[in-house]
């Protein structure tokens, strides 16, 4: 493959996203810097302007080249410009950009810079992962990103539970890089190369044993396994969270995570080729006990941040469906994973949003406590469940046709057992989603005539996430078109 | 047939547009709701009935294909890459229960009017459900039918959860919720399998009702293929029992009726009327429509005995509904044993019986509406569902006593009125079906025995007329409680309104059964023809 020689208008054309961003990250420090306490309320709202004018840019200006892979192949192979990258950009600069908007009026970090310069650098790292084509350039990418978030969890210094959780998610997280890491050096070792497409024509030539392959595999499978929370590495999520500062919660729970899907998905297809036997039936399994052990663990919680994290780890079961639907070689499984994705990063960002706003008004996060929301503030009181509805899959929230699509390509693997226990998980699920609803439409709560006050920041986030939301469950077949397209380029 | 302009589509989304409009108003704005939530559901039971009047019984009789079987046609391509078509159009059988569905929610909506907390959700909640069900009454695609279904459940979730009966309504609501999704879902994964079998063997992926019908017909049809080796294990026989009973929950086939009584008795009066009078037929409907229409060698198979759960239905719902004190339970079994009867319909799998069941379907859900509109009138004012101690009610509301009365002869199919007209073809098709369909299990067979099942089900016509008299005499008639309900006052004009209408559907039903009967037939027969085809 030749892809040595760089084309620098093509390759610098591919990571526009990432210079402009890292020019925003500047920029909002400087204003910092500059700009009185006072006037810092606006850094929240230019940030997430910024970033959505960066999608937008991105998908007028600098569509993926065309072709071969190795036209696809930039800046020395270190990373591959094709629509999946394209579209997770996409969704990691959308949930950026909203996760700015729901900070703005958050205490202790909606006026300060370094906070705002922190996501984006964030977000740099999520969008070169979705991108990484090569093993240093996906390990610094992840980095990149987790060591903002593991700053951004811990950044209300003062809050016990913030510092527990940044903590803990960074000891966890050093932990799955290190074995992650110690992966992807014996990968190198084997054949001598970096980037994963020349990886896999070294693996199956045959000088390398099955054995040790397999041991890097599973290294590396455990350290992806931790960024997307799947069982048996999903301990920190519940306490990592409940703790970090809301609009964290949220980041962590959409970003990183479609990131690291886009990542994930990229890798075994690239790399394990030949071992999809093995590592489809493993993934199976986990997906399977992920939903299952996240859905249960969910009915019990009573803080809403607590149950949106096992919801989140059994959402990332389901998502799992479709990584094992791979295996049908048609791009339906990842389309479908790609589209869940989508759809969840708009759900859980409006869910959390939400969170912000009912948890500064009662000063509590436990589910009972957003008893009678619906007659304080009924226009709150929808913007939560449409996203719960999209959780739990019922149309015409966009849930339905992810699930649908899910359920779908698992049925067409022939994984017809998957599915089944996709679909009694989804049931199992909504009982705690409707609980929810329940608790905000029937249940009464003696400070029913306080209304709640929704600044226009918030107001546009949560109009984006459910507008979006009810679009993607309505008219779902652009952006599956979309993420079709993304599936089919990963088959070569 | 194809519509000059998408009249099934406006139906189904005039009521979503009203929610919208609904969720837009100030929260203070509770008449203008009701206005809405009137204007919606008035103006889609209009056009409910422009389709039943346009509907070309003459045409659908000579269809010479498959496609020409639905008339008002419309089809868009939805999400292409799927097959999925967003294809809308009705049959003799579904035409009619638009026509039911116009009927209940815009009676619906009048009898609300009174309701006071938050009823900007509650009418917008109860449009989506309406929306949801008309979507699945005119459904030609298997995904739209779907979505469309689930769509019906959570607005019911919500009105239930939170307008219902203060004792009972979590409990039942969730009940409800779960008991329908499940069943849903498995009926889901029977047509992806559907989906996947019919798309491997013709190279077309299709949810297309007309395409899947296609398959089903072809000679060597992959639906009737041998699965896992094992002797005379079609696709169809395999699946059939649980895409129909699946769909059956929603109908309250028995033994999953459970959610049904409990269901109907907490939710709000307009919900039990939408959810008895409708929604319990979607489930009868996909029943039909997917299981048996698609599948038809597995209903051959199976429906010999999933009568004996229909039968169970009709006998114990009639028992179990003598036996209550609440007003509301009585009507909520008097359902689970009148789905019986439709359910019981579809298993004679002759023209007869399922032309009876079709209109059983319309005149139990018109019959029920009335029912559960009284109850609810009567309550709304005694507050007390007990039967021993209300009494002589017709002093205080005649226009009820009349309408329960209407609707008590009904449920007993009195001569005259509709309940005759739906029961007595389901009895002759027992009947006549009796000499050809025999059940073989194992090496033991049984033969002729519906004409048994249509002596013990009239049965429970007998203990109908036993429940309905004694809640008749006990509520409306007897002594009138002068100390405690002296001070009641009638109804309103709009709650008569919503009566009159009903209790005329089903007097001219009744009076004059060709207004629906040939309709009901010519969308039976092409299903009644397939499942004759194989014996």
């Amino acid at each position: 493959m030749d892809f040595q020689t760089v084309d620098w208008a093509a390759s610098l054309l591919a990571i526009l996203p990432e210079i402009l961003l890292t020019i925003l990250a500047v920029v909002v420090l400087a204003l910092d810097a500059i700009w009185p306490e006072s006037r810092r309320r606006k850094l929240g709202v230019i940030t997430a302007l910024a970033l959505f004018g960066i999608a937008l840019i991105m998908l007028i200006f600098s569509a993926p080249p065309e072709g071969e892979l190795a036209d696809q192949l930039l800046l020395g192979g270190m990373i591959r410009y094709d629509i999946l990258t394209q579209i997770f950009r996409t969704m990691v600069l959308i949930a950026s950009a909203l996760t700015c908007l729901i900070s703005v009026d958050f205490a202790r970090l909606g006026r300060r810079g370094e906070y705002y310069a922190l996501i984006i650098i964030a977000t740099i790292g999520a969008s070169l992962m979705s991108a990484s084509a090569d093993l240093i350039m996906a390990f610094v990418a992840l980095e990149t990103t987790s060591i903002s978030l593991y700053m951004l969890a811990g950044f209300l210094r003062g809050d016990e539970r913030s510092a527990e959780s940044g903590l803990k998610y960074f000891l966890f997280g050093a932990f799955a890089s290190a074995i992650m890491l110690y992966g992807l050096s014996l990968l190198y070792g084997f054949t001598g190369q970096t980037n994963i497409y020349l990886l896999a024509e070294g693996l199956t030539s045959g000088r390398i044993g099955d054995l040790p392959v397999l041991v890097a595999m599973i290294m590396i499978a455990v350290g992806f396994g931790f960024k997307v929370s799947v069982v048996p590495f999903h301990f920190w999520t519940p306490d990592v969270y409940e703790g970090a500062p809301t609009p964290i919660t949220a980041y962590i729970s959409v970003a990183s995570k479609a990131a690291s899907f886009a990542l994930l998905m990229r890798f075994f297809m690239a790399v394990f080729p030949s071992y999809d036997a093995v590592w489809v039936q493993m993934l199976a399994v986990s997906s399977a006990l992920t939903m299952t052990l996240g859905n249960v663990l969910a009915l019990a919680q009573k803080n809403i941040k607590r149950m949106l994290a096992y919801s989140s780890i059994a959402q990332a079961g389901y998502a799992l469906m479709g990584v094992v639907a791979i295996s049908a070689q048609n791009g339906a499984g990842m389309a479908a994973v790609t589209f869940y994705m989508f759809m969840y990063t708009l759900t859980n960002l409006g869910a959390f949003g939400v969170v912000v706003l009912t948890s500064r008004a009662t000063g509590s996060e436990a589910i009972a406590d957003m008893a009678g929301l619906s007659r304080r503030s009924p226009a709150l009181a929808l913007a939560m469940t449409v996203p719960l509805l999209s959780l739990g899959g019922i149309p015409p929230a966009a849930g339905f046709f992810g699930k649908f699509f899910l359920f779908n390509a698992a049925v067409d693997a022939n994984f017809v057992w998957l599915a089944l226990v996709g679909v009694i998980n989804a049931i199992v699920a909504l009982y705690y989603y409707l609980m929810v609803v329940k608790v905000m439409y029937v249940d009464r709560s003696a400070d029913e005539e306080k209304p709640i006050a929704i600044s226009a920041s918030y107001r546009w986030a949560l109009a984006l996430s459910a507008f979006g939301i009810l679009f993607l469950g309505v008219i779902a077949s652009p952006v599956y078109n979309w993420a079709l397209e993304a599936g089919r380029g990963l088959l070569f | 047939m194809d519509s000059p302009f998408p009249v099934l589509s406006i139906i189904t989304l005039t009521p979503v547009a009203g929610a919208l409009l609904i969720l837009l108003l100030p929260r203070t704005a509770k008449q203008e709701a009701r206005l809405i939530a009137a204007a919606a559901t008035g103006f889609s039971l209009l056009l409910a009935l422009l389709v039943y009047a346009n509907y070309d019984v003459a045409f659908a009789n000579s269809a010479q294909s498959v496609r020409e079987m639905f008339q008002f046609q419309e089809s868009t391509s939805w999400v292409a890459a799927l097959g999925i078509n967003y294809h809308l159009g009705v049959d003799g059988i579904s035409a009619p229960m638009v026509l039911l569905t116009g009927l209940a929610s815009f009676a619906g909506v009048l009898i609300s009017w009174g309701i006071d907390d938050r009823p900007r959700e509650f009418m917008a909640f109860f449009l989506l459900l309406v929306a949801g069900v008309y979507g699945v009454f005119v459904a030609m695609d298997l995904f739209v039918l779907f979505f469309f279904y689930e769509l019906a459940i959570f607005p019911m979730y919500l009105l239930i959860a939170t307008w219902g009966w203060k004792d009972l309504r979590e409990y039942a609501s969730m009940k409800l919720t779960l008991y329908i999704l499940v069943g849903s879902v498995i009926a889901l994964i029977g047509v992806l399998a559907m989906y996947f079998v019919a798309g491997d063997a013709t190279g077309t992926y299709s949810f297309d009702m007309v395409h899947m019908l296609e398959v089903s017909a072809m000679p060597n049809s992959p639906f009737d293929m041998e699965i896992f080796g094992i002797d005379g294990l079609t696709f169809a026989r395999a699946w059939f029992p649980f895409i129909f009973l699946g769909f059956g929950v929603l109908a309250g086939v028995f033994p999953f009726h459970n959610w049904s009584p409990d269901g109907h008795v907490a939710a709000p009066t307009a919900v039990s009327m939408i959810h008895a009078g409708v929604l319990m037929k979607l489930g009868a409907y996909s029943a039909l429509r997917v299981g048996v229409q698609l599948l038809p060698d597995g209903a051959r198979v199976h429906l010999p005995w999933i009568v004996f759960l229909t039968l169970i239905n009709v006998v114990y719902g009639a028992f179990i509904a003598m036996r209550q004190r609440d007003f509301k339970y009585v009507i909520g079994f008097s359902s689970v044993s009148h789905m019986g009867l439709v359910s019981m319909g579809w298993a004679t799998m002759n023209v007869f019986g399922m032309t009876g069941a079709g209109l059983q379907m319309f005149s139990h859900g018109a019959m029920t509406a009335l029912f559960f509109s009284c109850v609810g009138m009567v309550y709304d004012r005694a507050h007390t569902r007990d039967i021993p101690s209300l009494g002589g009610f017709r002093k205080v509301m005649p226009w009820v006593a009349f309408a329960f009365v209407l609707g008590g002869l009904v449920s007993m199919g009195m001569p005259g009125l509709s309940g005759f007209v739906a029961e007595f073809p389901i009895f002759m098709g027992l009947w006549n079906a009796s000499p050809t369909i025999a059940l073989h299990i194992g090496g033991w067979s049984l033969m002729n025995y519906y004409a048994i099942i249509a002596i013990v089900g009239v049965l429970g016509i007998i203990v109908t007329a036993a429940y309905v008299l004694r809640v008749v005499q006990q509520v409306f008639f007897g002594e009138f409680d002068q100390e405690h309900y002296g001070h009641l006052s009638d109804v309103t004009v709009l709650d008569k309104a919503a009566l009159a209408m009903l209790s005329l559907s089903l007097i001219i039903l009744g009076v004059w059964p060709s207004v629906m009967a040939p309709m009901v037939e010519s969308g039976v027969r092409p299903i009644a023809q397939l499942l004759l085809g194989g014996v």
